[in-house]
């Protein structure tokens, strides 16, 4: 599971059945100190995350254990909304 | 299975709910020398391990395994929380040694 921030939306018409009616995010993925890391990902929102709100995704075919995710196309899913970080 | 550090945790309230009552660790990936290596990353925890402890982990979807029969929607979980590493050093570079020379 990474941290990662969320930058912006993607838009899809022409897309696989089953990932109709799915919210799909452009997400940076950030350290836990809160500094970006490199390189983007597309993900597949299940809690109603916001643009700049901090979240926790899960990659590969856990992803599809996600709420509604099952047997879909879907490799990189949002699972949970930050409130907390603590480094020790 | 791969060897880290438990360097703190993340705290949420809106989540997956097969991820209530889970705990998630942040993880610094080690190598057997104990020398950070890699980014750090946000893990689930089946054993308990609390800050600064040896640990190690799992990736992809085996790491659901020790929630079973739940099916949380995690990629990375800690399983064991280590004791002891021993490692045997590498055969001296020869050609480093050669280089010196």
């Amino acid at each position: 599971m990474i941290l990662a921030r969320v930058v912006g939306t993607v838009v899809a018409t022409r897309k696989d059945p089953r990932l109709e009616g799915k919210k799909l995010l452009i997400l940076k993925p950030i350290s836990p100190d809160g500094k970006d890391e490199n390189g983007y990902v597309v993900s597949v929102d299940t809690v109603s995350a916001g643009v700049r709100e901090r979240v926790i995704a899960v990659s590969g075919s856990s992803a599809r254990m996600a709420e509604g995710c099952k047997d879909t196309p879907v490799d990189n899913a949002i699972i949970g909304i930050v409130d907390e970080v603590s480094l020790d | 299975m791969y060897f880290g550090r438990v360097v703190g945790s993340v705290w949420c309230t809106v989540k997956h709910p097969h991820m209530t009552g889970k705990r998630m660790l942040v993880v610094q990936p080690l190598t057997p020398e104990l020398a950070n290596t890699g980014k750090q990353l946000i893990c689930g925890d089946c054993t308990g391990a609390g800050a600064g402890e040896l640990v190690y982990w799992v990736r992809g979807k085996e790491a659901s395994f020790p929630f079973a029969p739940e099916e949380p929607p995690m990629d990375t979980t800690v399983v064991g929380i280590v004791d002891e590493v021993h490692v045997k050093r590498p055969a001296p570079n020869h050609r480093r040694a050669q280089r010196k020379k």
